[in-house]
């Protein structure tokens, strides 16, 4: 499997990563490399073989519908870049 | 005064031979004697730790203390601690400090452990060198050019320098596992689901599991009886009663089934190592055990599956990496695009966007049948293989790397040749299962492990299987020589 | 060309739990900004979601009212795309294994027919939070309150022809998910929310046209406005001999136009893939037949019941079952009046008009339903005359107490006695002669006209208490 330097800014664009046009190449060839030791799984056949999300065999646990939580909003927004009235500030966002 | 076990160290508080206060003020010398050039520990919290010592002698002079009240140990640098930077060895979080704390260190702190710091650890856990981490590699103490592998190496190289007695890890891969062998200690990864996640910074969430790491299987047993259980804020912790992992240790191994595969034993083992697997063989048959012959045919595969499960899982784990609420932000962001792309290039290293950009691929519109589907199909396959086995063995044996540690910089150019080491360790985590490594030799005076693989929920076996090797056995008593030990 | 016009639904509603879908935030709105985000909703490092139980049994009671498959396994995904509303940078959604699967809901059309709407599926999912577009030194504000409320999204088939069946199909959700009690379905306050696929085609093509979406529309009127402007847009450049481009757009009601949301128009790749840190959710027939058992009357039944029990229009039954708690206000006026009619009457006339006037609510109606019957048994046994009863009505209304009371403080009770309003007839009669001529002249049309004349002066001298039967059967008497 090889993997085109377009095909890489397509991804980096839609991961919200940023590849430096000189590091394009090397970004690429090391993706292409890993993408073709990955290409080993090709070779079986899993058609009949349901795939497997998570190793227990167990169904989820449902919570109670009560409020445990409290206000800690000065706490959580001590660790943020960029607040005011309570807000998390980003560059303006147009619809 | 270093190489005490958790054991030595608990039995020392009881006698009263010496104070939590006086125990953890010796590793806190021993960890600042030996930081500087093993780099294992990215926080060290001496006053907080001293502050927890003492009020860990208090409850001990109160009569109120456990087998674990007042023993130092240190936390993986993802496990968030409240109040204390916990950075996931990333520039992303190097300015983050949670007003939480993950379950696993609310339950050792409630088991009266006395934490000192965080260690290091590869970059979001992507890694198996350690040579991934913002801060830095970290130096393998019985040899300082080589790796202590990853992504637990900090707390491998820590423990191994006899800078803590017992600290945390996490296993997405093989990361308690491969760095506990290439350092020669023991480590357990425990059965998906037994280990809370909560608050502990998600790699990959159907394979991440914390367990502990120390000096002996003993160790493991005594910190995993505090560390594991039931949280019901995490929807993949399995409800089940605790257990007392100490239990079954002394247990003879008389009638044991110890299964050998034969894609671990004929893969392309360095010599040495391959000797020393089969000496470990040689010991459990003398111990009782039977060795039967068994094949997991799929363990090739687990490599290609598992990087593709793991980068997927993780390519959307790190969305929440914005620089919005928490992290690191670029300076002056000129819009949106530029405050995610910006912050993301920034706070993170090379292999973590490699990873991120493999994942999203692996996720992607046309691909997810080739590769995500596929590689799910393939996961199922591999479980099946170890039902199949456990029906005719109780444990599977085998070597948890082909390679003892290798030099700083030797695969750092090739990603794949680094993530083929991870042969013996991946399949573990794709099935669930538990897993051990245990010191079992050298290779180049560079320790080897020993893998011991186990049916669900069968750590107390485990753990004894392990120990009653370590009873007949003392690699896991060496030391290494280059921070003051012996050989 | 003769065009179709071919609309398909997609409906968010909030569910009415006390803490959000996957954490222990609340879900109270109105909450001071950020207040209510915890380290779950805000995504920090480390927190795992574990889902509501009530969210699950309002997916499958909905799901139950429109008769639907309740799917025994439904997986949840993630969605992912980067937003700064969305903190995780994905949505925890269900893609391919929704909790409910095909059903259908019959809409009754202004014309009094019916109509069946599929329902294709209705699935479970966080919501995002807000921004703020306000200016903060050139930045926006992000408000995660929102963020993990449970939404139960529900999306219909390609079966709404025109906006009048978009309407009536959203009034119908509208009306079981608050029969239900799953959701206060508050659209001012955003706890139902609409998405709208129009596309168009020539008439007899079975093949669908390109559809645009008109996101978030949130009021019954709006629906109803986009959908026409929408239409209009799309037809006008078919007619052109145009093409459409299959986007997403935005309703501004300002300028009743529709447009395109430039933003988005990015080919997004959600990436979906189930989600690792939750598991199937797996429902067995014990906890469904448990939840059908509780199954109330739904609006359709209890619009067919109101028809044969009350013997009502059509009309009147579908207008009484729209909202569970009016039908419930309706029957207890029944219950205590034991006129139907009239009850119906008046709970469509003066009570709702005084609803709307004042933008409240039933269940805080200063007139409880006993009073209105008690109302209505003193038309029926003529203590009050109809007219009078509307004033009797607004002093209620008022808090001025109740029926008799006011009836008797206001002295309004009708006079009957047959002595008083014969006097009152004849001095009428005799203080008009001129009419009384014209009257007696007149042919049996017009003397119907000529009788309010005395019938209007009667009521002005008995201040409208005069029993209007009684004062009709005395003139015809009289008047010969």
């Amino acid at each position: 499997m090889s993997i085109e330097q377009a095909e890489i800014e397509k991804l980096a664009e839609l991961a919200r990563i940023r590849i430096a046009p000189e590091e394009l190449a090397a970004v690429t060839s090391g993706i292409a490399s890993i993408l073709g030791m990955v290409d080993q799984m090709q070779s079986l056949a899993t058609s009949d073989v349901e795939p497997m999300a998570n190793p227990l065999d167990a169904s989820q646990r449902l919570r109670e519908d009560v409020v445990t939580e409290v206000d800690q909003r000065e706490a959580f927004q001590a660790q943020a870049p960029a607040t005011q009235d309570g807000l998390y500030l980003v560059p303006k966002v147009i619809d | 005064m270093p190489f005490h076990s958790l054991k030595d160290v608990s039995s020392g508080l009881q006698a009263g031979t010496f104070s939590s206060e006086e125990i953890s003020a010796d590793y806190l010398r021993q960890i600042e004697a030996s930081n500087p050039e093993l780099n294992a520990f990215i926080t060290v919290t001496a006053d907080a730790a001293l502050i927890d010592a003492r009020s860990a002698d208090a409850s001990r002079a109160a009569g109120t203390a456990g087998p674990l009240t007042g023993v130092p140990m240190a936390h993986k640098d993802i496990f968030c601690t409240s109040d204390v930077r916990t950075s996931c060895g990333s520039r992303m979080l190097d300015n983050f400090a949670p007003p939480y704390n993950a379950t696993v260190v609310s339950k050792l702190a409630a088991a009266g452990m006395v934490s000192l710091g965080k260690t290091n650890m590869d970059e979001f856990a992507m890694g198996s060198s350690n040579e991934t981490s913002f801060y830095g590699p970290v130096r393998n103490p019985w040899n300082t050019d080589c790796i202590p592998g990853g992504s637990s190496g900090g707390s491998a190289a820590a423990v191994a320098a006899g800078m803590i007695p017992a600290a945390t890890g996490t296993d997405t891969g093989g990361s308690i596992r491969q760095p506990a062998a290439l350092c020669g200690i023991s480590g357990l990864k425990p059965t998906y689901g037994r280990v809370s996640r909560l608050g502990m910074v998600a790699f990959a969430s159907s394979l991440d599991q914390g367990g502990p790491m120390a000096r002996s299987a003993e160790d493991c047993a005594l910190m995993l009886t505090a560390m594991a259980g039931f949280d019901p804020l995490d929807s993949t912790s399995t409800q089940r009663p605790d257990e007392d992992f100490t239990r079954n240790l002394e247990q003879p191994l008389q009638g044991l089934r110890v299964g050998v595969p034969g894609e671990y034993m004929n893969a392309d083992l360095e010599p040495e190592l391959a000797s020393a697997m089969q000496q470990a063989l040689t010991e459990y048959e003398k111990l009782g055990a039977t060795l039967v012959d068994i094949s997991l045919p799929h363990t090739e595969l687990s490599v290609p599956a598992y990087y593709v499960i793991a980068p997927a899982e993780a390519s959307t784990n790190l969305s929440r990496f914005d620089g919005v609420r928490y992290g690191h932000r670029c300076e002056n962001p000129t819009d949106l695009h530029d405050l995610y792309t910006r912050s993301r290039d920034e706070g993170f290293g090379a292999e973590v966007k490699r990873r991120i950009l493999v994942g999203t691929y692996a996720l992607s519109a046309g691909y997810y049948d080739a590769y995500y589907r596929k590689a799910q199909q393939l996961r199922r396959l591999i479980q099946q293989d170890f039902i199949g086995a456990f029906e005719h063995v109780d444990v599977i044996i085998g070597p948890t790397t082909p390679h003892p540690a290798w030099k700083l910089g030797a695969k750092s150019d090739d990603p794949v040749a680094m993530y083929l080491e991870d042969l013996f360790t991946l399949s573990v985590n794709l099935a669930g299962l538990p897993g051990m490594s245990i010191p079992a030799g050298f290779s180049d005076g560079l320790p080897v492990g020993l893998q011991l693989i186990g049916n669900y929920f069968d750590e107390a076996r485990l753990l004894n299987v392990a120990h009653r090797y370590q009873q007949v056995t003392d690699w896991h008593l060496r030391t290494p020589t280059s921070t003051g030990g012996e050989q | 060309m003769q065009w179709e016009t071919v609309i398909g639904l997609e409906i968010h509603v909030q569910l009415a739990t006390q803490s959000k879908i996957f954490s222990g935030a609340a879900t109270r709105f109105g909450a001071a900004p950020n207040s209510q985000a915890c380290a779950i909703d805000l995504a920090m490092p480390g927190m795992l979601p574990v889902l509501n139980t009530e969210a699950v049994r309002c997916a499958v009671l909905f799901g139950l009212g429109i008769d639907a498959e309740i799917a025994k396994r439904s997986v949840f995904d993630r969605k992912n795309y980067f937003y700064p509303d969305l903190p995780k940078g994905y949505q925890i959604s269900q893609l391919d294994f929704p909790i409910v699967g095909r059903g259908s809901v019959q809409v009754q059309l202004p014309d009094g027919s019916e109509k069946e709407i599929g329902v294709t599926r209705a699935h479970l999912e966080e919501d995002a939070g807000k921004s703020l577009h306000e200016d903060y030194h050139g930045m926006s504000g992000i408000d995660l309150n929102r963020a993990g409320t449970p939404l139960l999204e529900i999306v219909s088939e390609p079966d709404i022809r025109n906006a009048e069946e978009a309407v009536a199909y959203l009034r119908t959700i509208h009306s079981i998910i608050t029969y239900l009690g799953v959701s206060d379905g508050n659209m001012a306050e955003g706890s139902m929310r609409c998405d709208v696929n129009i596309s168009l085609r020539p008439r007899g093509e079975e093949k669908l046209g390109t559809r645009t979406e008109i996101k978030n529309v949130n009021s019954f009127r709006f629906v109803e406005k986009a959908i026409a402007v929408e239409v209009a847009r799309q037809m006008d450049i078919l007619e052109d001999g145009g093409s459409i481009v299959q986007e997403t757009r935005l309703y501004d009601a300002e300028r009743n136009e529709t447009r395109s949301m430039r933003s988005k128009e990015v080919a997004n790749d959600y990436r979906y893939f189930p989600e690792p840190d939750l598991l199937p959710i797996e429902i067995d027939d014990a906890y469904i037949d448990a939840l059908r058992e509780k199954l109330p009357e739904l609006p359709r039944q209890k619009r067919e019941r109101f028809c044969s029990q009350y013997q009502l229009s059509a009309y009147d039954a579908s207008v009484l079952s729209d909202s569970r708690t009016i039908a419930d206000y309706f029957e207890a006026v029944c219950d205590a009046c034991n006129d139907p009619k009239l009850a119906a009457n008046w709970v469509q006339g003066e009570l709702l008009a005084q609803l709307n006037r004042t933008e409240s609510d039933i269940a805080d109606s200063p007139v409880p339903a006993s009073e209105l019957g008690v109302l209505i048994t003193r038309i029926a046994d003529n203590t009050i005359s109809g007219k009078i009863a509307k004033q009797v009505f607004e002093s209620m209304w008022n808090g001025e107490g109740g029926v008799d009371q006011i009836i008797e403080a206001q002295g309004l009770k009708q006079v009957s006695d047959s002595g008083e309003l014969e006097a009152m007839v004849d001095t009428v009669i005799s203080a008009s002669p001129d009419q009384v001529q014209q009257y007696l002249a007149a042919d049996e049309g017009k003397r119907k006209k000529l009788l309010g004349y005395f019938v209007g002066q009667i009521m002005k001298a008995s201040k409208g208490q005069a029993n209007p039967k009684m004062v009709n059967e005395l003139l015809h008497s009289k008047l010969v």
